[in-house]
């Protein structure tokens, strides 16, 4: 706990302002191949306006949805040994690292905050997948911990929000130990009676789901989103069969057994205050940030942008999403 | 609606309502006249046929397909309601329905069986007779509840567990001894509302509450009276003996002690008044759990665990 004092005057590094999306950007759905112009879907918080399909969101535009009025405060989380195994591939792991921080910004693939959620104090952990692929290592473990006792120490509800290939390879052993220290800070949290709620995004597996993320008091995935331990191809490779339609998504999960409920993006913040409200038996409270009225607003804004871009057709050639959505070598023990 | 086999009086009597109301315009004064006059012998008829019905009759109404359900009183009781889903470990079982949210303005955990309306949602919730997967969400949300100092309320409606082979392969009788041992370990208020069916071990999964109530013309039993016939009479005919002798109806239960309180419906049954039925059990649950969230965690495990301990023992007094 020598890193206490970090949370009694926890370092504010950021209070966030919204972000300016760049003005001409054209971007194709994955699911469903339309163009979508960027803005448009920055304020969908990048959810598809023909399919609805949910795309992977930056941590901070998660963050964005989740706090009242946008605002929230980072901690600094505890430092770890940077590459514990000097551990090389094709790549030496410290350059990935290094590749992975400045891509980001990030120090790792989780982001410890807190800030108010319908006027209650949270903390949440949310991953960045696009750090290595969100893969689990010491120092994300070291995040869930600092998130747990962040949480008891200023009796707040803990919502952890996965999005994770699973254990950092690179980390070795040492990555697998993250799943039982996990499991033991998130239990802590419990212990106290605090609400602990897994939001499970796009993608959660692995040794990830194998611990914290499937130990929620309630558990919420988004829609679609891939969700279980081995890879859809190991299984498929393994068993020489076809998997069913709809397969570790997040729906088939609630079929299953395994999820509480299937929340639409645009429905997050509210379900979250609900549930919060009541497992805490607080009065219900009127969303601060009502993500209803950007919905609204978004198809009066889809035309006028169409009308103002018709000039400008999109350009493929810019890669965008594609940075996000597949990270061939990222690190992660799902296959 | 649907009209019982001993209604049929009162059906004639609709009908003749109903046609006649048809005709109003040609005939004015003296249809409006019979109108009324037939609709106050329904009346009559109909409280005079709900106040002494037989235990098989009682059996036909507590299954009435218009009687409202477990979704129907969550829909009417319950504000922002959040369904929970799954036992974490197989399958969420759409025949029992489990969620949060506020009862006159208090978090309440819910949990009961729905049966289904039509062919489509009878099919989605099998007919409310839930598998081991939904006794152990049931168990699940208990525990959740118990947790956050929540109450939990119970609505009763099955006419059994699921008999099936995967049901029991998964375990069907640890599952429901499991939901009532979880029930009886409860720290928080538990009052379980029988209002329909109460079938077996299906139903008990649900329904130890500290407070257990039961609609005027609910049923609560071991068996079905068909089920009992066909086994004790060798003869599934024989269902409305059965029913006499399995003193299965919410007076006999309140007789026996068994239950806490009969809550009333309306004239004709509660698929008659929906509403009324629902602001009744309502105030009877509020009125309840007033009483009940006086009372300290461990003396509301104790209380309810000595209450069912002593169930059959033979009293000194
Ligand atoms: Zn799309």
């Amino acid at each position: 706990m020598n890193w206490l004092t970090n949370f009694v005057r926890p370092k504010i590094k950021r209070l966030v302002q919204p972000r300016e999306a760049p003005d001409n950007l054209w971007h194709k759905c994955q699911s469903c191949s339309e163009m979508v112009f960027h803005r448009e879907l920055e304020k969908s918080f990048r959810v598809c306006p023909h399919c609805d399909h949910h795309m992977r969101l930056p941590v901070r535009q998660r963050l964005e949805i989740l706090f009242d009025n946008k605002k929230w405060t980072e901690i600094e989380l505890p430092s770890v040994a940077a590459d514990p195994l000097k551990f090389k591939d094709k790549k030496k792991y410290s350059d990935r690292l290094k590749e992975a921080k400045s891509k980001t910004g990030s120090k790792d693939a989780i982001v410890v905050s807190h800030g108010t959620m319908g006027g209650i104090n949270v903390v949440i952990a949310a991953f960045e997948f696009s750090f290595l692929g969100g893969s689990m290592g010491t120092a994300v473990g070291e995040g869930i911990v600092a998130a747990a006792e962040l949480a008891i120490l200023q009796e707040a509800p803990l919502i952890v929000i996965p999005s994770s290939g699973g254990a950092r390879m690179q980390e070795g052993i040492l990555s697998l130990m993250q799943m039982a220290r996990t499991t033991v800070a998130v239990d802590r949290v419990r212990e106290k009676g605090l609400p602990y709620i897994v939001l499970l995004t796009d993608p959660t597996t692995g040794g990830v789901t194998a611990s914290f993320a499937m130990l929620g008091d309630i558990q919420v995935a988004e829609p679609g989103a891939i969700i279980g331990f081995a890879g859809a191809r190991v299984i498929e490779q393994t068993i020489r069969e076809t998997l069913p339609e709809g397969f570790q998504r997040a729906e088939y999960l609630l079929e299953h057994g395994m999820v509480d409920m299937v929340v639409h993006r645009s429905k997050l913040h509210e379900s979250l205050v609900q549930l919060l409200g009541l497992l805490l038996h607080r009065d219900p409270a009127a969303p601060v940030l009502s993500l209803d009225s950007v919905g609204r607003k978004r198809r009066r804004r889809k035309k006028e942008d169409a009308d103002r871009l018709l000039a400008s057709p999109p350009d493929p050639s810019i890669p965008d999403e594609s940075l996000f959505e597949s990270e061939g070598d990222d690190g992660s023990d799902k296959s | 609606m649907h009209f019982l086999e001993f209604e049929k009086s009162i059906a004639e009597l609709e009908g003749k309502i109903s046609e006649l109301r048809h005709m109003s315009d040609a005939d004015g004064m003296n249809i409006a006249e019979e109108v009324a006059r037939l609709e106050s012998k329904v009346d009559k008829d109909l409280k005079a046929t709900y106040s002494k019905l037989s235990p098989w009759q009682k059996t036909q109404v507590a299954r009435h397909p218009d009687r409202p359900h477990c979704l129907d009183y969550i829909g009417a009781l319950v504000a922002n309601f959040m369904p929970l889903a799954g036992d974490r470990n197989y399958s969420e079982d759409h025949a029992i329905i489990g969620g949060i949210g506020r009862f006159r303005g208090r978090s309440v955990m819910v949990i009961g069986q729905e049966k289904g309306r039509d062919t489509k949602t009878r099919l989605k919730h099998n007919f409310g007779m839930a598998r081991p997967e939904g006794y152990r969400k049931a168990r699940r949300l208990m525990e959740l509840a118990d947790r956050f100092g929540i109450p939990v309320l119970t609505f009763v409606d099955t006419a059994g567990a699921y008999p099936g082979i995967g049901a029991e392969e998964r375990g069907q009788a640890e599952a429901i001894a499991r939901s009532i041992e979880t029930s009886l370990n409860l720290r928080v208020p538990l009052i379980s509302v029988i209002i329909g069916e109460g079938g077996s071990g299906g139903a008990i999964a649900l329904a130890t509450g500290n407070i257990v109530l039961m609609l005027e013309h609910s049923i609560y039993s071991v068996i079905s009276p068909e089920g009992c016939a066909s086994i004790l009479w060798r003869d599934g005919d024989q269902a409305k003996a059965a029913a006499e002798a399995l003193k299965l109806t919410a007076q006999d239960l309140d007789r026996l002690s068994i239950i806490d309180a009969v809550v009333q419906e309306p004239i004709g049954g509660a698929h008659r008044n929906a509403q009324a039925t629902y602001q009744n059990v309502g105030d009877t649950i509020e009125q309840h759990l007033k009483n009940l969230l006086e009372v300290e965690g461990g003396q509301l495990r104790a209380k309810r665990r000595d209450k069912f301990i002593a169930m059959g023992r033979l009293s000194d007094s």
